[in-house]
């Protein structure tokens, strides 16, 4: 597997991309910060499977946690209120 | 909807499903028997399961503490398979109320809570639920005050999540089967609270 590059309570930003294929980054998310909130373990790559290949070496995933406020300037609730979105390694860099 | 009179060609997944299960029926994988047994067992299984995870977790806990630590270990010792899921379940305090979406598809922990209710997997529920959450939980009759913080969980990738709800209060002397009878599905995905 890869090499976990994170940790929980790591700052990260999902990255701002746009690749063709089947991608399990949500749109809304892509270029948001937020923190590591846990790891979730590695898992052969989606994106890889998705194209018949075998996915590995296989990506560590972590849930990141991310204030609705940074997501939705105009959020209406507490601003306290998270969304907590699984995301691949290879999707993440350190802020 | 369909008009039923409409003759409409098979769709590209329609015709890979069914060639594929002719020739699975062909090669001797499967029989057209046990397909329809499986399909059948999959429609029966409702939300008990589930259920009995939640109301033994309000009756024991030490048990609810290794089901928050590792979700698909604890429902094994409830004899419970949950295969090719990693579970993760998060627990609704007086302080925080958790709801589960997943905006790609409709990711649902199924061995636990049965086929997802069709809202789970409408375009609506899924956009809107990491958008504008309180104002879709008000929708199911949830009104949050602004002091509980909401945590939406995005099954986006290789978890599945299941929301622990809080134990009604008035409920102390209740048995674990009885508690299990007051467990919605619902209160599972977190749009609803269990009252007694």
């Amino acid at each position: 597997m890869t090499e976990m590059q994170f940790k929980p309570g790591d700052r990260v930003r999902v990255l701002d991309a746009y690749p063709l294929g089947h991608v399990r980054t949500p749109f809304y998310i892509r270029g948001k910060a937020g923190v590591i909130e846990r790891c979730c373990g590695a898992f052969p790559n989606p994106e890889e499977l998705a194209q018949m290949r075998d996915g590995l070496p296989a990506q560590p995933l972590y849930r990141v946690k991310f204030r609705q406020q940074d997501v939705w300037p105009d959020y209406r609730g507490s601003p306290n209120d998270v969304v907590e979105v699984e995301i691949y390694q290879h999707w993440l860099e350190k802020t | 909807m369909n008009d039923p009179g409409t003759y409409r060609p098979l769709s590209y997944f329609q015709l890979m499903e069914v060639s594929l299960r002719e020739l699975l029926v062909e090669k001797g994988v499967v029989t057209e028997e046990e397909l329809a047994q499986e399909v059948e067992a999959m429609r029966k299984r409702g939300y008990e399961r589930g259920a009995r995870v939640v109301a033994r977790a309000w009756v024991d806990a030490e048990y609810k503490k290794r089901l928050l630590a590792n979700g698909t270990k604890a429902c094994e010792e409830l004899g419970l398979e949950v295969p090719a899921l990693k579970l993760l379940v998060v627990e609704n305090t007086p302080e925080v109320h958790n709801v589960i979406v997943c905006t790609l598809c409709s990711c649902y922990p199924r061995m636990l809570l049965g086929i997802p209710p069709e809202w789970y997997k409408s375009r609506n529920y899924r956009s809107r639920m990491v958008r504008e959450p309180r104002a879709v939980l008000a929708e199911f009759g949830l009104q949050l005050p602004e002091t509980l913080t909401v945590r939406v969980h995005d099954s986006t990738a290789d978890m599945r999540y299941l929301v622990l709800p809080m134990r009604p209060a008035g409920t102390e002397d209740w048995t674990e089967e009885r508690l299990a009878g007051l467990v919605s599905r619902d209160s599972m995905i977190g749009v609803a609270v269990p009252k007694s």
